[in-house]
């Protein structure tokens, strides 16, 4: 059972080569593996195919890192505030490279790897028909229902090569508890090939079977789990922590040139050796963000 | 503007998307403004409305301090139901959502919107915008669609760049052909004026206090069609400026500049 717990360096050496696709953020705002990105960026990994719904600046600053080859996704910006520089570099100018993206809707992207998560080919929609999101994604197509004759969409399956997921808990074979919203995480956790998983804290076995409900993968799934606390800042981990508003906002200030792009990853990514120095670098301000909620009401199995 | 009441285009804005929700509504709340407008309505004329949020979160009362997204950690504290994307997003595509918020970075006449790129080749865009997230999903499938944005010739076109979220398409019977169920926008309010739309098209429908016809006329990027009865639009109620400085007293979102 040991044989799971990997450090972060390791999990990204182990199951991340070059050229994977990589499923992360799939809570949509919150539980977003920070830590987990800035690893892939500190190993230099190239020609990543990002797969999420929308990305809170994580994908923003794997691009910038010129890790990126593709983005499949719904959404990719500062969720408070703004445009994603580094995105909008890349697209409008190549800069560190171009990228190809698939868009996507966060229906349209559930679909896919519900999809992938069901080994089923395609699922229909009715969302976007008509829209340019339909034409400009190669890989919808447009069918006719055969049983009702309506236009639909079919949307074909996902199955990216890692899902990294972000939780509260796990324990070392991977069976792992997440609370709060879990946007695609369950659908692109069950959909992909390895799973890993960053724990805030590494429980007992029991701890997990005394709450089976709140299981968002079971460790059969899992490949990897990594203890590292903190791994979501600026994003909120609930019933841990809070979001880090202001970090996003000086996120945005700071990398509006690709120079202060390059400064900032220099300074909080490639700068910091691990998740906590650079927990360490943040001092004060991340202990203020410590918020641990309040106990739920006692379920008994 | 009477009185001497100070409020700003953000509030204004606010408390007239709140307006559009009915009580007991099922609304799908999208991010920034549309997060404010349904706490309003909660507080005021809508107290049984329920908000469904995309990432997975069903609140049958307001969050008890201001998001700045939907995944803050307020949002869940006392949320009725955690769950995933693809439940909220069944429920949409079933019918059972009666309205969703929206904003967009350009819109057309027939209430087409664009949120993914501006110029004429989206793989080497112009602008490079952040992309639908689930505002597509919310204008093809939500009963009716209310649209929050900025009013200038520049966001207020012709003909968008490219449709992320459909609208009417080129205009009544559109959305039936493309086989879209239901829905469509039924009202667009900017930082000027309120459209309704009628028969797939946007009609001024008022002028914000401020603002008037002729200005809007100039400042919107297709031939404008002006309703026959077009008014000034009524100011916030007392009530609802107080809901919208209580919740959002630094003026975070409803405060900054345009």
């Amino acid at each position: 059972m040991p044989g799971k717990i990997f450090s972060l360096p390791e999990s990204v050496a182990r199951f991340v080569p070059d050229g994977s696709s990589v499923a992360l953020g799939c809570a949509l705002e919150p539980a977003i593996p920070f830590a987990f990105a800035h690893e892939l960026i500190r190993q230099g990994r190239r020609d990543l195919e990002l797969i999420g719904p929308i990305s809170d600046i994580a994908f923003d600053q794997l691009i910038g890192a010129g890790c990126v080859r593709g983005v499949t996704a719904a959404w990719i910006g500062n969720v408070s505030a703004g445009l994603a520089h580094a995105y909008r570099r890349a697209m409008e100018q190549g800069v560190p490279r171009r990228i190809e993206v698939h868009d996507h809707t966060n229906f349209t992207i559930a679909q896919a790897l519900l999809a992938g998560a069901l080994g089923a080919p395609y699922l229909p929609t009715r969302t976007i028909l008509g829209s340019d999101i339909a034409r400009a994604n190669p890989t919808f197509r447009e069918a006719t229902d055969p049983f009702s004759g309506d236009r639909v969409l079919l949307v074909p399956a996902i199955a990216p090569d890692v899902t990294v997921i972000a939780a509260q808990r796990a324990d070392a074979d991977g069976n792992t508890h997440l609370w709060g919203p879990w946007g695609v995480s369950q659908e692109a956790a069950l959909a992909a090939k390895a799973v890993i998983v960053l724990a805030d804290e590494i429980v007992e076995r029991a701890v997990i079977a005394s709450d089976p409900n709140r299981t968002i993968v079971p460790g059969t799934k899992v490949a990897a789990v990594v203890h590292e606390p903190g791994a979501c800042h600026p994003s909120p981990l609930q019933g841990r922590y809070r979001r880090d508003h202001d970090f996003y906002r000086e996120y945005h200030a700071a990398t509006r040139t690709a120079e202060g792009q390059s400064a900032w990853l220099a300074e909080w990514v490639t700068g910091v050796p691990d998740r906590a120095a650079y927990l360490a670098k943040l001092g004060p301000r991340w202990v203020a963000l410590r918020d641990y909620g309040r106990p739920a009401a006692e379920v008994r199995y | 503007m009477s009185e001497g009441t100070y409020f700003s285009k953000a509030e204004l804005m606010v408390a007239q998307a709140a307006r559009e929700i009915a009580d007991g509504e099922r609304v799908f709340v999208g991010m920034r403004l549309p997060l404010i407008a349904f706490v309003v309505a909660k507080r005021t004329h809508a107290p049984s409305a329920v908000g469904l949020f995309e990432l997975g979160i069903v609140r049958d009362e307001p969050s008890p301090e201001l998001l700045y997204t939907m995944g803050d950690t307020p949002n869940v504290a006392g949320a009725v139901w955690c769950a995933r994307t693809i439940d909220l997003m069944g429920l949409l595509q079933r019918g059972d959502i009666d309205a969703g918020f929206i904003g967009g970075a350009e819109i057309d006449r027939h209430g087409n919107l664009n949120t993914t790129a501006i110029g004429p080749d989206r793989m080497h865009p112009d602008v490079q915008l952040p992309g639908s997230g689930g505002g597509g999903d919310i204008a093809s499938l939500a009963r009716r669609l209310i649209v929050i944005m900025p009013h200038d010739r520049r966001r207020l076109r012709e003909k968008v760049d490219f449709v992320t979220s459909p609208g009417y398409g080129n205009g009544r019977g559109w959305r039936e052909r493309q086989g879209l169920a239901r829905g469509g926008p039924s009202v667009l309010i900017t930082t000027l004026g309120v459209f309704r739309f009628v028969d797939g098209e946007a009609v001024l429908a008022s002028f914000h206090p401020g603002s008037s016809v002729e200005r809007i006329r100039a400042e919107t990027g297709w031939d404008l069609r002006v309703a026959a009865d077009v008014r000034e639009t009524e100011p916030p109620s007392a009530e609802a400026l107080r809901v919208i400085r209580e919740y959002d007293p630094h003026g975070f979102w409803t405060r900054r500049e345009e």
